[in-house]
């Protein structure tokens, strides 16, 4: 906007674009936020209000007997405990593997890298309901049915493409430089990766851990296909059940839902620069 | 695989390859990541394969029968409409998503007060757990509870549940899929914005091209690569739609995923036609992603 010197005129017609520009961006914050919003609306409101026609815009009576029941509610519980096992898990082996070939990619030569990396990225496209029956068998085969690895293997292959792409990506920014002098030192390549890369890329690994946590954690079709055992089972498994159990407990299906995407909110709002950063990592080259 | 040949001409590379140290660790090092990928992945796809030409069932291996459930697969009238379904969903909502996904990538590509604020807007839905955002929505359309059905009756838009009506069904998915996921497509434009250098629009401007002309001739011809990537992953991501039919439509409307998982998972007699429909996805997939690539000239390299 640095042309808005000239005439009255076309301060005006700025001025008028600002707000048309503020305008919009207030609809867009609104429509992005706004089931978050209401959803918490319905899920702090009385059975009363609930069924109430019309619905009513603000809270009359504010109540937490929502989040009491369903935090009393065992099998709630354990799906809370059963996704933060998971993803952790997930997030932590992902990352062993996903770093050590990310930097054999990122940083050594040989002739197969390509391929290695065409072959992983490529399960990014892979649709992975094609696969399901085929493992389904297969891990009935070695009793990994109803346990938490079933998930674990499965959520750990099909988030290694988003680990290695992003990882590949931060540790080509890492200068070389410090390596080579590693090396002229007399450290292996083992050593230069865990003694050099490995604390500079902190940060990027960080950020890496983060969206694989993010991508376990809300993973629904192996769960589902797995895990049948309410013992097993994530929230993903588990929520969408509530419609079933609580028919037409719509209260207690809306607080589950929050309880859910809250600790996802403000992680994303804490980290946002990293995310974002993480995530245009790959899409754009520059 | 890859380490299988020693002939003759190959012998040297070979060598070279694996004689050199540091070229091993090198091996070691994306071997695991490699093999759990071809084992998890891969192998299950030719295993898939296989049993979508015999009839076996869940527990017990069956004989060849040929192409009998891939006949049997079109013939059903569910695979049919899931097909439809699928094709439908995901046109529509890859279009909007780009459509408003540029739109807010452009008018966001400049500096002003609240970047944070939209930065937080675009990033909560994405973060939203598929399945959470389809409870959550589902509420809003309920007929009870659910404001979006009160105030859309109450306007006159609809007459009757929007739950019970499998179109109007159908509409609420793909809404709430653009809700879910045209602020990442715009993440992604304004990112492949951010890489056009402003003197290239300065130059335009100065030859006087309009605003249209700078649009047609200069944003969209740059920002091909960014543009082909992000609806390249939206297309195949839709395509394979799952979690939002399953839970959304409680069952009720059928896509290409739910009706495979259906097939294997729930019901005993669909599992052949399933495996086949697995197979069905994975090739036409196969086929989408190839078709950006050759046809529409997507760069692939992971070089720098």
């Amino acid at each position: 906007m640095a042309s808005a010197t000239t005439t009255k005129g076309a301060t005006g017609r700025n001025t008028l674009n600002a707000i048309l520009f503020y305008v919009f961006l207030v609809i867009f914050v609104l429509v992005s936020m706004f089931p978050l919003i209401w959803i918490f609306k319905m899920s702090i409101i009385t059975k009363t209000e609930l069924f109430a026609s019309p619905p009513t815009l603000l809270p009359a009576n504010p109540t937490g007997a929502d989040y009491a029941q369903i935090f009393a509610d065992t099998a709630f519980q354990k799906a809370l405990l059963n996704s933060t096992i998971i993803s952790s898990a997930t997030t932590v082996i992902c990352l062993f593997f996903g770093s050590i070939a990310a930097y054999a990619i990122a940083r050594l030569k040989f002739r197969f890298r390509n391929t290695v990396m065409t072959l992983i990225l490529a399960l990014s496209f892979f649709p992975a309901v094609a696969i399901i029956a085929p493992l389904f068998v297969q891990f009935s085969q070695v009793g990994l049915i109803d346990t938490y690895w079933s998930v674990i293997i499965t959520d750990t292959v099909f988030a290694l493409p988003l680990t290695i792409w992003l990882l590949v990506a931060f540790f080509r920014e890492l200068p070389v430089d410090l390596e080579d002098a590693a090396r002229v030192d007399g450290a292996t390549t083992i050593q230069a990766f865990q003694k050099v890369i490995v604390p500079l890329a902190a940060p990027g690994v960080f950020t890496t851990a983060i969206l694989t946590f993010i991508f376990a954690w809300n993973e629904f079709l192996f769960a589902n296909t797995f895990l049948f055992d309410e013992n097993t089972q994530p929230v993903t498994v588990v929520i969408p059940n509530f419609a079933t159990i609580y028919t037409v407990d719509y209260g207690a299906q809306a607080a589950a839902a929050v309880v859910v995407t809250v600790p996802l909110v403000i992680m994303v709002l804490i980290f946002q620069r990293r995310i974002v950063s993480g995530l245009t990592a790959g899409a754009v080259k520059g | 695989m890859t380490t299988a040949s020693g002939e003759g001409k190959e012998r040297s590379w070979f060598k070279e390859e694996f004689g050199s140290p540091e070229r091993r660790t090198a091996y070691y090092m994306v071997l695991p990541a490699l093999l759990i990928v071809l084992v998890v992945a891969f192998y299950p796809v030719l295993y898939g394969v296989v049993l979508s030409l015999t009839d076996s069932t869940v527990t017990s291996f069956g004989s060849f029968v040929g192409v009998e459930n891939y006949v049997e697969m079109f013939q059903n009238p569910d695979f049919r409409l899931g097909l439809s379904n699928t094709v439908i969903f995901t046109v529509a909502s890859v279009a909007l998503e780009f459509i408003i996904g540029l739109g807010i990538a452009l008018a966001i590509n400049q500096a002003f007060r609240g970047r944070g604020l939209v930065r937080a807007a675009i990033l909560v839905p994405w973060a939203f757990p598929t399945v959470i955002s389809a409870v959550m929505w589902r509420l809003m359309f309920q007929d009870q509870v659910g404001v979006i059905n009160y105030v859309a009756n109450a306007i006159g838009v609809i007459d009757g549940p929007i739950l019970a009506d499998d179109t109007l069904l159908l509409i609420a998915v793909i809404f709430v899929d653009v809700w879910k996921t045209t602020p990442f497509m715009a993440l992604l434009l304004l990112a492949g914005l951010q890489t056009i250098p402003g003197e290239v629009y300065e130059a335009a401007r100065v030859d006087g091209a309009s605003v249209m002309q700078r649009f047609f001739r200069i944003t969209l011809p740059l920002l091909k690569g960014t543009i082909l990537v992000a609806v390249l992953f939206r297309t195949l991501d839709a395509y394979r739609i799952y979690d939002l039919f399953w839970v959304m439509t409680s069952r009720g409307l059928d896509s290409l995923s739910t009706f495979v998982y259906e097939g294997v998972r729930i019901s005993q007699l669909q599992f052949g036609p399933g495996n086949a429909a697995a197979v069905f996805i994975f090739v036409t997939a196969f086929a989408i992603a190839l078709f950006f690539i050759r046809v529409l000239g997507m760069q692939t390299s992971t070089e720098e």
